[in-house]
């Protein structure tokens, strides 16, 4: 069977110790067997790596940051539209998410599809909502609160019991076990995020993930849970392995069901001492390591580019336990021409 | 006291918890003990294979015996461990 050639735009292409999903989502769409993709690369630095990764990236078009507003993003958009013929973009970074969700008609209209999760999906299992979020759907979450000022941390000590965890609105948590390190966090972090900044119970325990992808009709795509192996000093994983845990997988599956969730997501869970599982956070698209998924037989991005298109997709039923993915950083050499070209022109 | 039954254990003495995705390495004694115990052998049925095939006494099989069950609920192998 002849694959079918379709361009995809992938942004987060900066595979960084703190990596965007966008190289392994590429690497597992150029592994496709019903796909034979074009990759366009959508950057906002002009280092990020993925740009100058030739053999999996064929062009990279430099875009507005959110903060620019969506006007000046759909007209960066309209301009790479009438250069390539891109059917379906796939964002990974929570901060673009909203601006996209915005301009996802007017994209449509340019013949670009996503699938993404709705304004209301977004909206209430954001970090700031979780509590209410677990209570709607069942599920535990550790107590949070949003705070606006660094005047409500010393009286945090009413609800909260030390070390707690200091989130931002998008990226970035740290633990802290005093007053003193909380205000430390909270000017860190919200002088890169804006406000607020949510105070979170931390739980003791194990950390679980599981990628998963849901159809927008309650319909579980696939899923497979990763416990991390190695965590980097910014929490991230940097090797995991495919475990076989039911207890989480049903979770994932009746979340999935009841929020009718639509797109890909992260579920981030604390197992404690006692087994008892805690919904640390939702991230609302396809986690970086992904590549992981795809190694263990479930190739989630080239399903959700299936669905971004209509095309039929056959939910993943099983996956391979005890695949591991360990990453590593890599060296590339890149002419100054290059870095000069995307600099000047915002393509390359 | 029985081992999960979803615990894989090699003959290298490499022991994977697929749920949790801990491993764990066991010396050869202790795969032997594992293998019997999954199999569903008792402790006098271990005892029994061990003084027979090793030269020990009785007092340090039952010790040894225990802290190794411990070590296993410890990491969650075993079905009693709640």
């Amino acid at each position: 069977m002849d694959k079918k050639k379709i361009t995809v735009a992938v942004t987060g292409l900066n595979a960084v110790d703190n990596p965007g999903p966008g190289v392994p989502v590429i690497r597992a769409l150029k592994e496709s067997d019903y796909f034979d993709v074009r990759i366009i690369g959508f950057s906002y630095e002009s280092l990020e790596p993925g740009i100058y990764m030739h053999d999996i990236v064929d062009k990279t078009y430099q875009i507005p940051y959110p903060s620019a507003g969506t006007d000046s993003l759909l007209q960066r958009l309209e301009y790479i539209q009438e250069q390539e013929h891109i059917e379906v973009l796939i964002p990974n970074f929570d901060a673009e998410l909203y601006s996209f969700m915005k301009i996802e008609d007017s994209m449509k209209k340019l013949g670009i599809n996503m699938f993404l999760p709705t304004f209301e999906q977004f909206e209430e299992r954001h970090k700031v909502n979780l509590t209410a979020f677990g209570k709607k759907y069942g599920i535990k979450v550790p107590y949070d609160r949003a705070i606006f000022s660094t005047s409500e941390i010393f009286g945090l000590t009413a609800d909260f019991t030390y070390p707690v965890v200091v989130k931002g609105k998008y990226y970035d948590a740290s633990i802290a076990y005093n007053p003193e390190q909380v205000l430390t966090y909270f000017n860190k972090i919200s002088s890169k995020w804006g406000l607020p900044i949510i105070i979170q119970q931390f739980v003791y325990g194990s950390e679980y993930n599981v990628i998963a992808l849901g159809d927008g009709k309650g319909n579980t795509v696939g899923a497979v849970p990763m416990r991390k192996q190695f965590i980097t000093d910014k929490g991230k994983a940097w090797a995991g392995i495919a475990i076989d845990e039911q207890d989480l997988l049903k979770t994932t599956r009746e979340l999935i069901a009841k929020t009718k969730w639509r797109g890909g997501m992260e579920l981030e869970m604390m197992k404690t001492q006692d087994n008892e599982y805690y919904l640390i956070e939702i991230n609302p698209r396809i986690p970086a390591w992904v590549y992981l998924a795809v190694g263990a037989g479930q190739n989630l991005p080239e399903a959700l580019v299936k669905l971004a298109i209509g095309d039929e997709v056959k939910p993943y039923t099983e996956f391979k336990v005890g695949k591991m993915f360990i990453r590593y950083s890599w060296d590339m050499i890149v002419d100054l021409g290059e870095f000069e070209h995307i600099s000047t022109y915002g393509e390359l | 006291m029985k081992i999960k039954k979803n615990i894989a254990l090699s003959d290298t003495g490499f022991i994977f918890n697929p749920s949790t995705g801990e491993s764990f390495s066991v010396n050869p004694i202790g795969g032997e003990m594992l293998k019997m115990l999954k199999d569903g052998k008792d402790k006098d049925a271990i005892r029994d294979a061990i003084l027979e095939k090793y030269q020990t006494d009785d007092a340090t099989f039952e010790r040894d015996y225990y802290d190794f069950v411990n070590i296993l609920n410890h990491y969650h192998l075993t079905e009693i461990d709640g």
